[in-house]
C-alpha cells in the first residue's frame, strides 16, 4: 500500500479513536501535536491500527516511533514482509 | 435493553450487538444525570484505566451512573489494610477487586518450590483478610474477578496430577473462591474465567500490550468484562429478570401444533427435536430457580395445551407455567395481560419468539421488555442465550421455587374475583390468614432478599443486607414485623416487611414498609397498619411517623399514608395512634412469637 494511502487511513483511525474530527496527520506529526494522544490512548491506537492493517507490532515497535512518518514506515515494512 | 438486540441478518446466525470499547468511551461524554448513581471503587494489581472507562461507559447503556474511584496501580492491599486510606474515605457501595492471574503466576514463580503447593490457600487467606477488613469498616458489596487460566506447561498434562503445578493451584483457587463466596454474603465472584473459556485466551490477553502497559485485558474484550460486571451490580441494586415469556410453535417445539398435530411436532432425542428438548431442560432449570414462566402463543388454547398434557417428550408441563395465554390476539396485548396478573415490571421480563415479526411488535410496543433476536437455527438457541447472561441474580431463597404455584393461584383468583359483584364478599370468601413474626435467623435471608428486590410497593426503598437485618434483631430501638398471607387457594409466603425505629418516647418511625404487589387489593395495607398501631400503643408511643421517598418505580404508593389517614407534616406523615379507628379487613391474624 502507498505510504500516502496509509497516512490517510491512519488519519481516519485517529479521528475515530480520539473522537476528534479536526485531526490532520502528516509524517512530521508527533504525539505532543495531537490533543488526546497520550500513553493510554496510544495503546488504543495501536490496537486499532493492528486490526485495520491486519498486522501485529512487536512490544519494541510499539514504543519506537518518534513521529507518524516512522509509524507509516513500520506499517509499510510489515505489509511487505 | 441494547444488549439483547442483535445485529446482523436474521437469516444467517445472530451475533450479539456488543458495543466496541471506542463506543463505550464515547458514552463517557453523554448525560448521566437521570441515571441512578452508584459509588464504585476499582482496585487492581494491573493497570485498570481502560477497565474503568469500559465500566462507566457500559453503565450508561444500562442507565446507571457509576461514580468510579480508581486506586493507583497495584495498591489493593495498601488501600484495604490502611484504615485511613482513600478507599475508606470514598465510602463506596461496591468494591471491585481485580487480582490478575499474571500476578498470581509471578508470585508462584518466586515461591520456594516446597511452598508452591500452598499458593491457593495462601492467596485465599489474603482474600479472606481483605474481605474481613473491608466488612469491618464499610457496608458494601465486593466483586472479585476469578482467575483466568494460564497453563505454564511446565508439567504438560501431568500438571493435573501434581498439586504443586501452577494450573493445579489456580484451578483450586477458583474452586475455593466459590466455596468462600457461598459463605460470605457480601462477596460476589465475577466470572472472568468463563469469559476466557468462551472467547479464548488469545482474545483476552495480548503480550505486547501487557509488556508495554501492565494492562492485562485486551481492549476488544473489555466491553464483555464490563457487561458481566455491570450485570452483577445491576442485580445488586434490584434490576434483574423475573419472568420468561415463551412462544410455542418453533420455539418450544419444532413445527406448528395446529397444522402438524401432536404426533408430528419435533421433540425428543432424535434430529432437530433434540434442540428443543435441550432448550426446554434449560427453561425448566430457570423455573426451578424461581424464574416465572409464561406462555404467549397465537393458537387455540386447547390445541396449544395439548403437547403439555400429552406429548411424552415435553419437559415442560402445564404446572410449570404460571400464566398460559393462547389466543389469536396481538402478542403485545397478551403480554400486557400477563403483566397485569404477575404485577411485575416489563423491564424484568424476557420474551422468546422465533418469529422476527412478533419480536418487533412486542419490542416496539412494550417499553423495557427484553426481546433477544433468536438465531434462525434452533440448534443455536442455547449457546446464544448462554452468552446473553440474562438471568443474573445476587440471591436465591427457597421461596423462589414456590413462585410459579403462587402466580397460578393468582390467575385463579382473578377468575374468581370476576364472579363477585361485591368486593367485601369476594375478600371474605378468600379465607385469608396472615402469620406475623419478628425477624429471626430463619427468615433473615428472605427479608434481605425482599429488601433488595421490592421496587413498586416500597415506601423508602432503603436496601438492607442480610447482615444488617441480623443486627437489627438485637437492636433495642428497632421493632420488626414480617407478614405472610395465605388464602383458600394457597400460601403466598412472606409478602410484607415492616421496620419500626424508635425516634423518642413519643414517636415511632416507619423506617421500612414494603410489600409484594401480588397481594394488592386484599386489604393487607389495613391489616398491617392495624398491627403496627397496636404495637405502637402497647409500647406507649403516641405517634407513628411515615415517609415516602420517591423513586422511578414506587409511584404506586405515593399516596399510601394519605389513604391510610395519616396527616401531612413538612416532609413526612403523622398518625396519632390513640385516636386510631381499627380499619376494616378480612384477614385473620396469627402471631408466631409476639414482640
Amino acid at each position: 500500500m502507498e505510504p500516502n494511502k496509509i497516512l490517510e487511513q491512519l488519519n481516519e483511525i485517529f479521528k475515530d479513536e480520539l473522537d476528534n474530527d479536526g485531526i490532520k496527520l502528516s509524517n512530521d506529526t508527533k504525539a505532543d501535536d495531537v490533543e488526546g494522544w497520550d500513553s493510554l490512548t496510544h495503546i488504543q491506537l495501536v490496537v486499532a491500527i493492528e486490526k485495520k492493517f491486519k498486522i501485529r507490532f512487536t512490544s519494541k515497535e510499539i514504543q519506537s516511533w518518534k513521529n507518524v512518518g516512522e509509524l507509516v514506515d513500520c506499517i509499510t515494512r510489515k505489509q511487505l514482509s | 435493553m441494547l444488549w439483547a438486540i442483535i445485529n446482523g441478518s436474521v437469516y444467517k446466525y445472530a451475533k450479539i450487538n456488543m458495543p466496541t470499547f471506542n463506543e463505550l468511551k464515547k458514552n463517557l461524554k453523554k448525560d448521566f444525570s437521570n441515571y441512578k448513581k452508584i459509588k464504585v471503587a476499582l482496585l487492581g494489581d494491573t493497570a485498570t484505566q481502560f477497565l474503568k472507562q469500559a465500566l462507566r461507559g457500559t453503565g450508561f447503556e444500562k442507565e446507571v451512573d457509576l461514580d468510579i474511584w480508581e486506586a493507583d496501580f497495584n495498591q489493593i492491599e495498601r488501600q484495604v489494610f490502611d484504615p485511613s486510606s482513600e478507599l475508606f474515605e470514598f465510602n463506596p457501595e461496591v468494591i471491585i477487586i481485580f487480582h490478575s492471574a499474571h500476578k498470581l503466576l509471578d508470585r508462584y514463580n518466586k515461591l520456594n518450590p516446597t511452598l508452591q503447593n500452598s499458593l491457593a490457600i495462601t492467596q485465599l487467606e489474603l482474600i479472606n483478610n481483605i474481605v474481613i477488613t473491608i466488612n469491618s469498616q464499610l457496608k458494601c458489596k465486593i466483586i472479585y474477578y476469578n482467575y483466568t487460566e494460564i497453563n505454564d506447561s511446565v508439567f504438560g498434562n501431568y500438571a493435573n496430577k501434581i498439586e504443586s503445578s501452577f494450573l493445579f493451584q489456580l484451578r483450586k483457587l477458583n474452586f475455593e473462591l466459590m466455596v468462600f463466596a457461598a459463605k460470605q454474603s457480601s462477596f460476589y465472584v465475577c466470572d472472568l474465567s468463563s469469559i476466557q473459556n468462551h472467547s479464548g485466551k488469545i482474545n483476552l490477553f495480548q503480550p505486547s500490550i501487557y509488556i508495554n502497559t501492565e494492562m492485562i485485558l485486551k481492549i476488544d474484550i473489555l466491553p464483555e468484562v464490563a457487561k458481566k460486571t455491570i450485570d452483577l451490580i445491576g442485580a445488586m441494586t434490584g434490576s434483574f429478570k423475573k419472568c420468561l415469556i415463551l412462544d410455542l410453535d418453533n420455539t418450544m417445539w419444532g413445527g406448528v401444533i395446529g397444522d402438524d398435530g401432536l404426533e408430528n411436532i419435533q421433540l425428543g432425542s432424535l434430529g432437530i427435536g433434540k434442540s428443543f428438548t435441550e432448550f426446554q431442560y434449560w427453561i425448566k432449570k430457570l423455573k426451578n430457580r424461581g424464574i416465572i414462566l409464561a406462555v404467549c402463543s397465537k393458537n387455540t388454547e386447547s390445541v396449544a395445551k395439548e403437547p403439555f398434557e400429552k406429548h411424552p417428550d415435553m419437559v415442560l408441563r402445564l404446572d410449570d407455567i404460571a400464566v398460559f395465554v393462547a389466543n389469536w390476539g396481538n402478542k403485545a396485548d397478551n403480554i400486557r395481560q400477563i403483566q397485569s396478573i404477575l404485577n411485575i415490571g416489563f423491564d424484568s421480563m424476557v420474551f422468546l419468539d422465533d418469529n422476527p415479526f412478533e419480536r418487533n411488535i412486542v419490542r416496539e410496543n412494550i417499553n423495557g421488555i427484553t426481546v433477544p433476536e433468536l438465531p434462525e437455527d434452533p440448534a443455536d438457541y442455547l449457546e446464544f442465550l448462554y452468552t446473553l447472561n440474562l438471568f443474573e441474580t445476587t440471591s436465591i431463597s427457597n421461596e423462589d421455587a414456590e413462585r410459579t404455584k403462587q402466580y397460578q393461584v393468582e390467575a385463579e383468583r382473578v377468575v374468581l374475583q370476576k364472579s363477585f359483584t361485591n368486593e367485601d364478599d369476594f375478600l371474605k370468601s378468600l379465607n385469608m390468614v396472615s402469620f406475623i413474626e419478628p425477624f429471626n435467623k430463619f427468615n433473615t435471608p428472605r427479608v434481605a432478599q425482599l429488601s433488595q428486590r421490592s421496587n413498586q410497593f416500597n415506601l423508602r426503598t432503603v436496601r438492607y443486607t442480610e447482615a444488617e437485618i441480623e443486627n437489627s434483631i438485637v437492636d433495642e430501638n428497632i421493632i420488626s414485623f414480617t407478614f405472610t398471607l395465605s388464602d383458600k387457594f394457597g400460601d403466598n409466603g412472606m409478602i410484607c416487611v415492616i421496620i419500626l425505629r424508635r425516634e423518642d418516647k413519643d414517636n415511632l418511625f416507619i423506617d421500612t414498609w414494603f410489600m409484594s404487589c401480588r397481594v394488592l387489593k386484599r386489604g393487607m395495607e389495613n391489616f398491617v397498619l392495624n398491627a403496627i398501631v397496636n404495637c405502637a400503643k402497647e409500647n406507649g408511643y403516641s405517634f407513628l411517623k411515615g415517609e415516602y421517598i420517591h423513586t422511578e418505580k414506587n409511584a404506586l404508593v405515593k399516596d399510601h399514608y394519605f389513604q391510610l389517614g395519616f396527616e401531612q407534616a413538612t416532609n413526612h406523615w403523622i398518625l396519632e395512634v390513640n385516636n386510631y379507628q381499627e380499619k376494616k379487613c378480612f384477614i385473620k391474624t396469627k402471631y408466631i412469637n409476639g414482640t
